[in-house]
Parts: structure tokens; C-alpha cells; sequence
């Protein structure tokens, strides 16, 4: 430790600690393409009974896109995104049409041949992680539920979950913003709200590195918000650890208002700044689960560990 | 575990680096900066003589034991005469031979050598002498004279100085009077002296050399007495009795033959020469190690041929530009475009000059990060967009080279040494991220890139650096060390006290 002791005090992780610590020790790579490659992370969370989006198509290849507007003519909404994209980057959300043109979320038209040119550039592998040739999934847009509408700016809110070693520890609600264009990605200027792992109900929030109370477009303070299906999506979470074997994972999940919780995608790397969401490190929490692997308690169901899970965080609420 | 193996890993490169560069410095003598020289002497004997008519011969011994010197090169300077080095009893000998020469001959052995403590005397433990075939009365004198000297005398060394204090006294006893009465100087006393020696089963030999100093056009000869203890040689001053060399002693040659002979000539002359001059202390070191046949010299990058030395002495400094990088991203928090990029951007910034590398980078990229936003509105494949991104990036760089000529600024020129397929990249990889992230954060990587790069560039520009990694390419073996271990660092970056600021004020 060269500096940031008050920092280290506080239990906060760095990314060299997160890599060096937890990442290279928790997560194997040679699983990695479970989470990396959406398309193998949506079949293995179907086998094991978690709720994912419905799959519309899959383009593999350029002739796959060609063939696209046919199937697409069949659903209204629907979402296309490259099966091993980074950070949200290359996902298109198109909730109708307009005349020949498809409407993205933000009320922007698309012609269809930019949009075809958009999957074949996923294809060629624009967006994935290493620059290999990828595939575009289509996918249900999510009809989310109304519970956030105070406060988010379109797009699709989403719950992100750290689970560490098949137990979530550290929530958090990534709210869309006009800056972020509807998505929720903190790096792109969504704000990322805190959830209190034991009742899920929003607290703090952050924008950027810093620390706000009001959402920015709609000006309404963001904690005291009660996440619908807390259980259920805690249990997603905790499943997410079978599915994909990685013992410091996090769990992206979405609320349908007809379908309840969905889980979108799981991330190997998953970013920092939940912590300054919650206000709080995730060392202490870690700490906590590595103490019940020395007592030889773990839970061995997603379900139960879920449960103890929140009896295991209530220390961490705040009072 | 795993950390303590990396720290085991980490302390094994790291000794056997340092271990092979200390003994690389301290053994062989590799100086540690390039303008390190030190004193060297040529030595230079020059023959002359008259010839006569039918074939010559002329000889000359040359040195072959020279304790507290090494020697650096020998050769010979004679117009028109076979010229040999051959070995015989007591020492090594330069030989001329020509067929018919007439007139003044002149014939040159010239030897460059440099002070080496670490040389000494390496030689064969002698066989204890036979007594000498003195004939009466000089035999009775020299027994008693040995014996007194035997009394007074603890071992060897304090022997040959009794002896040499009898022999040296101003007012000398009877045996020493006879003894040496007509010897009084020169190679009969010398030889005397080892006879005497040899009654006290001492080996003895003479031997003979120059004190070297600055500028010498005549130099002259200083004998020495050198004897064997049984377990090393010693020296003595044969007429003070002092024992020990002045440490400008350089021994020629041992023995009491002349030191050069001719036949076929008459009137020979033998004249030394001494000259004092500064050598490059690497090609010292590298001859030294040469001699003693090192392994890692052999094998050492100075046994290339000069233009892959080059290449190398550019491509060693990678790594420690490479651990720039590694100290500002895992330290710091530096964000920037692809791993290598600026390190690879640093090199081309070796040979433009910082500033005009910056601008002529900003300029690059700029310009066909403009050209990429057009391209973006033909909605091209990924491969071809960016095969031709790559194409716009070397006409870009053909275009500002003819500009900048036009214009006289030379430096424009350089702009093809930029790696145009990484400047590709980098247009790519900045516009994906302008138009996904925002303008603020493809910005901030570019800046960091380039900052990344200036700071890299300075660092492998240190001309020490480089010379020492050249030198001492086992160093490397120190860095990988390091960044092992800074592959482990767990601790904050410093940007990430910024980033996670709120969340230290409020706790301790």
C-alpha cells in the first residue's frame, strides 16, 4: 500500500485489488465466456430456471442480417445487442415504428439500412471485447415496470447485483439519464442509486464519482424507493453464481411489469462504483462471507444462501 | 500462495540479474556509464640495425607474464619481414626474418596494455635450484656468505634481504668483496646474486621492465630480482634491497639473455618508447573477458555485428518504456488507448523530437479521426472501414511530409516513422469510444495516451539508461522482477482517491 489509508479504512476496493485479489483468485477464465457471450449465458440461465428475456433472433453471420427485417417484422419492440459486447456499448433499443423507419427509445428515427448496418458492424465484431467476428442477438425489450418512472429518464432501469462466492453482498439501481441516452450505464452518465441489500429499498446515489440526492432530469430525490420482487431478485442473483461458476460476479437484472424479474446479463469484471452508489466498501461485506466459508456454514442453495444473505448484510443497513 | 510464489519468482530474477550484473561490474570490469576510460599504454620497442648482405634474423623478447597489467593488443611494424611469436624458456619471443634487406633497419613491436590489479603473477611453483659450479675460491665465500645471511634471516623474503643489505653495504666484508669485485653492476651481478640463492635453495630469476609514465621517447630498463617463497613471487629491488614493484613496474620480459639479438646485422640499437593513452573502458573490459574466455561475453550482445547492435540498444529500451506505462496505469490510473500504444508512439517520438512528435501525432489522428466520422456515414464493414482508415492514415502522413517539405520544416519528414497501423488503431478504437462514451472520454484517452508516450519517450531518451541495459542486458531480468511484483500490487490507484473520494472523507 503505497497511499489512500483513510480509503483502505473505509473498506473500499481498488481495481488493482478487485484484479489482483479477487478477479484473478474467484474467477476462473475459462469461464468467462459463460458471462461473456450472452447468447451461452441466456441458455444456461434458462436451463437452470432463471427468467431471461425471450430470444428473438440470432445474426451469425452477414447473410443473418439480410434475413433480419423478416423476423423483426414480427415484434414491435425489441432490443439488438452484440452477444459479447463490453459496458453496453453497440445495444440498440427500438420500442416501434414510425412509417418505414424504426423509433429508438430516445424518439429518434432509424432508417432500417442503418440499423442493418449497425448488427452486420456487431457482427464483424465492432463491439466485442477482443475484436472477434460476434453474433447480434434480438431480444424482448423489456417492458419495465412503472416503479422507477419518477426517477429515470427512459431507458430501462437496472439492478445490479455483486455476488461473492454465490452470496449477494452489494446492490445497487442504475438509473437512465437524459446524458447517459437512456441507458443505464454509469459510465455513460447513468446515476447509480444504492438498494439496502436487506429490504431493497434505494438510499444513497452517485453521479459520476460524486454524490447526489435528486435525479437530474426528473428532480425527484431518489432514496426511499422500494424495489419490487426483492426476494425473487435476490434469489436470480444468488443463482447467478451456479450458472456461471464465478465467485465475484455481478448480476444485471431488470423489472418487466408483466414478467416480473428478468436477468439481462452477468459481468466477470464488475465495475467499482456501486461502492460510491451505497456510500460504503465492498471489503466488509467480502469479509463476512469469507469468515462463513471458514466456519464451513454455506448455504448450499441459491434460495437459502439469498435468505442469508440478508440477515448477513442487515449490519451494513442504515440506521 | 500465489503471492508469496510471485515474490519467490520476483527474488529469483531479481539475484540472478543482479547477480550477473555485478559480475559483469565488479569482475570483469564492464564500466557503468558509457564515457568511463581508462589509462592504457603503448608500449612500442623499436629494433635498429645495419644490415649486412645474406638473410636476417633479429629477435626479440616480448612480454609474457606482466603482474598488474593486462594486455590490450601486440603487433608488429616491419616492412617486408615474416614475423612471429614463439615461446621459449623463460618467456615469449618476437622474431623478424628476411631474406636480403640492405641499409637501416628498422623493426617495431608495439603492445598496448592497461592497468588490472586482478592480474598476477600466474606461474608455476619453480623446482628448488641446484647449487651453482662456482670455482674456489668464490664457492667457499658465497657457502659462508649464505649462511651468515641464513642466521640473520627468518624465510625467504627477510633472506634475500640480509643479502641484499650485505651486498648494498658501502663498506663490504671480505666474502662480498670477492664475490662481487668487478661485478659491480648490470647482468653479472644479477647473476651472482641468483647463484647465491640458488646455495640458499632459493629460486631466483631477474626481471626485466619499464616504470611506465606520461611521455617516454627512451625508456629505460629496470631489473628486478624476483624470487619464490614457495608459495608466491616476490620482488626486490636489487640494488636498494627494497622489497615490493612500484606499481608502474611493466614486466618485459624474465631471464638474464639479452633482450634482443640480430643476425645478420651489426650495430643493433633496442629503444623503448612509452606512450600514455585514454582507452574506452568497454573495450577493455569487453578484450579482458574475451581473454579469459567468458561464456557471457561470448554470448553478449557486443559480439553482434554494430547495426544489430543498434537495433537492440533501441529495442531494450521497450521494456523500460513498457514500465512507464505499467507505474502510470497500475499506479497512477492513466487511462490510454490499447496496451503498447504509447509506448510504440514513444519510439516514433525518438525520432522527431518530442514537440514536433505531439503536434505531428495530434495532427495525425485529429485529421483522420475527422476522415473516420465521415466514414462512418457509408456505413462500411468493419474490416474494409478499417483497412480504409489505415489508407487514409499513410496518405495523411505522405501529405503532411510533402507540406512540411514545401514549407522547409524537416521535421515533417519523420512523420513516417510513426506506426501507421497502430495510428490506425487508435483512430478507431478513439472515434467507437467518442461516439459510444462521448467526446469527454475519448479525449481523456488520447491525452492519456499521449502523456503516457511523452513521459516513456523521456525516460528511454536517458542515454545512461540505455547503455546500461545494453552493457548489462540482464538487468531486464530486475524489471521483470519489479513488474511481477507490481502485477500483485493490490493497493489504490491515485486517481482512484479521486474517484472514490466521498467515500474516505466520511469514514476514521
Amino acid at each position: 500500500m503505497l497511499w489512500g489509508r483513510k480509503l483502505k479504512a473505509s473498506g473500499v476496493i481498488g481495481l488493482n485489488e478487485r484484479n489482483a485479489n479477487y478477479i484473478t483468485a474467484l474467477n476462473s477464465r475459462r469461464l468467462y465466456p459463460r458471462v461473456d457471450n450472452k447468447r451461452i449465458t441466456k441458455s444456461l440461465a434458462a436451463g437452470a430456471g432463471m427468467a431471461v428475456p425471450e430470444l428473438y433472433a440470432v445474426a451469425e453471420s452477414q447473410g443473418d442480417v439480410r434475413g433480419l427485417p423478416e423476423t423483426l417484422a414480427q415484434h414491435k419492440s425489441f432490443v439488438v445487442k452484440p452477444a459479447s459486447g463490453s459496458g453496453g456499448d453497440g445495444i440498440l433499443v427500438i420500442d416501434g415504428r414510425y412509417g418505414g423507419n424504426y423509433r429508438l427509445i430516445n424518439g429518434e428515427l432509424m432508417p432500417e439500412s442503418a440499423l442493418l448496418h449497425h448488427t452486420s458492424n456487431i457482427v464483424s465484431g465492432q463491439f466485442s471485447l477482443t475484436g472477434q467476428p460476434d453474433c447480434a442477438l434480438v431480444e424482448y425489450r423489456v417492458q419495465f415496470d412503472s416503479v422507477f418512472d419518477e426517477i429515470s429518464y427512459r431507458g430501462v432501469p437496472d439492478i445490479r447485483i455483486i455476488v461473492y462466492r454465490g452470496y449477494p453482498v452489494m446492490a445497487m439501481v442504475r438509473l437512465p439519464t437524459r446524458q447517459s441516452d437512456g441507458k443505464a450505464n454509469l459510465h455513460q452518465g447513468a446515476v447509480g442509486a444504492g438498494v439496502d441489500l436487506a429490504t431493497g429499498i434505494t438510499m444513497s446515489a452517485s453521479s459520476g464519482n460524486l454524490r447526489v440526492r435528486d435525479h437530474p432530469d426528473t428532480l425527484t430525490p431518489i432514496a426511499g424507493h422500494q424495489v419490487p420482487h426483492w426476494d425473487r431478485i435476490l434469489d436470480i442473483a444468488a443463482t447467478g453464481y451456479e450458472v456461471s461458476g464465478l465467485g465475484y460476479l455481478g448480476v444485471d437484472i431488470v423489472i418487466d411489469k408483466d414478467l416480473g424479474p428478468l436477468m439481462l446479463e452477468m459481468n466477470a469484471r464488475p465495475g467499482l462504483n456501486i461502492q460510491i452508489a451505497n456510500d460504503a466498501g465492498l471489503q466488509p461485506r467480502f469479509a463476512v462471507i469469507d469468515a462463513l466459508r471458514v466456519g464451513g456454514a454455506e448455504d448450499a442453495s441459491p434460495e437459502a444462501r439469498a435468505r442469508a444473505s440478508v440477515e448477513l448484510m442487515r449490519p451494513f443497513s442504515p440506521r | 500462495m500465489t503471492l508469496r510464489y510471485v515474490q519467490g519468482l520476483a527474488l529469483v530474477c531479481a539475484s540472478l540479474g543482479l547477480g550477473v550484473f555485478f559480475y559483469k561490474q565488479a569482475v570483469l570490469g564492464l564500466p557503468l556509464s558509457a564515457d568511463a576510460s581508462r589509462s592504457a599504454w603503448t608500449i612500442e620497442a623499436s629494433l635498429r640495425f645495419e644490415a649486412r648482405p645474406g638473410p636476417i634474423k633479429a629477435a626479440l623478447r616480448v612480454p609474457a607474464l606482466t603482474p598488474g597489467f593486462a594486455t590490450l593488443s601486440e603487433n608488429s611494424v616491419a616492412g617486408g619481414y615474416g614475423y612471429d611469436i614463439g615461446y621459449e624458456d623463460g618467456g615469449r619471443r618476437a622474431q623478424w626474418a628476411i631474406r636480403r634487406a640492405s641499409g637501416e633497419q628498422r623493426l617495431y613491436y608495439r603492445v598496448v596494455v592497461y592497468g588490472d590489479p586482478s592480474i598476477e603473477e600466474a606461474d608455476t611453483t619453480p623446482p628448488f635450484p641446484d647449487p651453482p659450479n662456482l670455482t674456489e675460491p668464490e664457492r667457499t665465500a658465497a657457502i659462508e656468505l649464505v649462511e651468515e645471511v641464513r642466521q640473520e634471516s627468518a624465510d625467504a623474503a627477510s633472506l634475500v634481504s640480509a643479502l641484499l643489505r650485505r651486498v648494498n653495504d658501502p663498506t663490504p666484508d671480505e666474502n662480498v668483496a670477492l664475490l662481487f669485485d668487478g661485478r659491480r653492476g648490470g647482468t653479472r651481478r644479477m647473476s651472482m646474486l641468483i647463484d647465491l640463492l640458488a646455495y640458499a635453495r632459493v629460486p631466483a630469476r631477474s626481471v626485466r621492465g619499464l616504470l611506465l609514465k606520461d611521455e617516454q621517447r627512451n625508456a629505460p630498463i629496470a631489473t628486478y630480482l624476483e624470487i619464490h617463497d614457495g608459495v608466491e613471487w616476490l620482488f626486490f629491488d636489487p640494488s636498494s634491497g627494497s622489497q615490493g614493484l612500484p606499481n608502474n613496474f611493466f614486466a618485459w620480459s624474465r631471464g638474464l639473455e639479452t633482450l634482443a639479438s640480430v643476425q645478420g646485422g651489426s650495430g643493433l640499437e633496442l629503444n623503448f618508447a612509452v606512450r600514455r593513452s585514454q582507452l574506452d573502458s568497454l573495450d577493455v573490459a569487453t578484450n579482458r573477458a574475451e581473454q579469459r574466455g567468458s561464456l557471457l561475453m561470448t554470448f553478449s550482445l557486443f559480439s553482434l555485428p554494430i547495426q544489430t547492435q543498434a537495433v537492440y540498444s533501441v529495442l531494450l529500451m521497450i521494456p523500460i518504456g513498457a514500465l512507464v506505462m505499467v507505474l502510470l496505469r497500475n499506479f497512477v490510473g492513466v487511462q490510454t488507448f490499447g496496451t503498447f500504444m504509447p509506448v510504440l508512439i514513444a519510439l516514433a517520438f525518438r525520432e522527431t523530437d518530442l514537440l514536433a512528435g505531439v503536434i505531428l501525432f495530434s495532427l495525425l489522428t485529429g485529421l483522420g479521426l475527422a476522415i473516420r466520422f465521415l466514414l462512418e456515414r457509408l456505413r462500411l464493414l468493419l474490416v474494409p472501414r478499417l483497412t480504409a482508415v489505415l489508407i487514409i492514415v499513410v496518405l495523411l502522413m505522405l501529405s503532411i511530409s510533402v507540406i512540411a517539405h514545401q514549407l522547409g520544416l524537416e521535421t515533417g519528414l519523420s512523420v513516417a516513422l510513426f506506426p501507421m497501423v497502430i495510428i490506425a488503431m487508435t483512430i478507431e478504437r478513439m472515434s467507437v469510444i467518442w461516439e459510444e462514451r462521448g467526446a469527454q472520454d475519448a479525449m481523456k484517452a488520447g491525452a492519456g495516451s499521449l502523456l503516457v508516450a511523452a513521459l516513456a519517450y523521456l525516460v528511454m531518451g536517458i542515454d545512461a539508461l540505455e547503455y546500461l541495459f545494453f552493457t548489462f542486458p540482464e538487468l531486464l531480468l530486475v524489471i521483470l522482477a519489479f513488474v511481477l511484483l507490481c502485477g500483485r500490487y493490490s493497493g489504490y490507484r491515485l486517481s482512484e482517491l479521486r474517484r472514490f473520494g466521498v467515500l474516505s472523507r466520511k469514514d476514521s
